[in-house]
């Protein structure tokens, strides 16, 4: 018997370009089914997870993600998230949740203005989510950052009810697990690296978990973040 | 026909770094009168329709849904008939 599998939709808008990535570590490291799903559909055809992944969606024309949020998948996209379906945001994916309505906030230009490149390390804050699930609180994961908007930005009582809902589930920190502001990258409030909404099924993160899922790559940490996925879908307690 | 021109800036609580930048470039020219520098974004567009309320309705809704996104940026805009 083959065991059971979990279908990943990877939305495709002009100008994404870690889509591929994205179906690399869901088909063949996960061993998950993977489907692309282009922009212009309005069928996310049986996906139990929808990834909208990084890249320069529109060019990032007029701001980031502001365009690819009437592309019209994503009115499916929002109508699955209002009914629990899980979707992840990966950097420009995060910036079009945000643009959506799906999450809170929105992600400025980077402090120094350079766009940064590099790996970082992030600390997992807890482990009650989805996404989180098969870390510890406290974990450090080394995943890439490619952004030049990545500076996460909300008003005070929206970064307050992030943090009273345990809505924070990385922050960027130093190799011992300090959050300061060295090891902040961007010039993100509170250090935020990834959120997650109320409802704990959607969730959006500037670093690369799927280009960090093969040891090759310089990092399999990103792979604890799919294997979440898997053990709280696939592994559910009955 | 009306002509719609819109102006789109930071919230004055966000810094902004661009226009720090630039001020800083301002600066080193010798200009250190020049102060608070401040980015934006200029958007033009015709709008069709009959009278001038209705084209500043019409601008106003680009602008709420797209042009401008309310937790970071303000806007303003003119409208003249064209």
């Amino acid at each position: 018997m083959n065991a059971p599998t979990l279908k990943f939709g990877v939305v495709v808008f002009p100008g994404s370009n870690c889509d591929h990535d994205a179906y690399h570590a869901a088909k063949h490291v996960m061993g998950q089914e993977a489907e692309f799903l282009w922009h212009k559909e309005t069928d996310l055809k049986g996906s139990d997870v929808i990834i909208l992944p990084g890249g320069f969606s529109y060019g990032d024309y007029l701001r980031t993600g502001a365009i690819a949020r009437f592309s019209p998948i994503m009115n499916e996209v929002i109508r699955f998230a209002h009914n629990g379906g899980i979707v992840i945001g990966i950097c420009n994916g995060f910036q079009i949740l945000c643009e959506s309505g799906l999450l809170p906030g929105v992600l400025l230009r980077n402090r120094s203005l350079l766009f940064s490149s590099k790996h970082v390390t992030v600390r997992v804050e807890h482990a009650e989510s989805k996404f989180t699930g098969s870390s510890a609180a406290g974990d450090l994961l080394r995943i890439p950052i490619a952004h030049g908007e990545g500076n996460y930005f909300a008003d005070a009582q929206t970064i307050a009810s992030l943090e009273e809902n345990g809505q924070v589930l990385f922050r960027y920190c130093d190799e011992f697990g300090e959050v300061t502001d060295e090891s902040n990258p961007n010039g993100s409030i509170n250090n935020i690296a990834g959120i997650m909404n109320k409802n704990g099924n959607v969730m959006g993160m500037m670093p690369h978990p799927e280009r960090a899922c093969e040891l090759q790559l310089g990092s399999s940490d990103g792979k604890k973040v799919f294997e979440s996925l898997l053990n709280s879908i696939l592994i559910q307690p009955s | 026909m009306y002509q719609s021109t819109i102006t789109i800036t930071l919230r004055p609580s966000i810094l902004d770094v661009q226009g720090k930048a630039v001020e800083l470039g301002i600066h080193t020219l010798g200009m250190n009168e020049v102060e608070n520098v401040r980015i934006g974004k200029s958007i033009q567009m015709n709008v069709n329709a009959s009278t001038e309320d209705e084209a500043k309705r019409i601008t106003e809704e680009a602008c709420k849904k797209l042009l401008a996104n309310s937790v970071m940026e303000d806007f303003t805009f003119t409208v003249k008939k064209v």
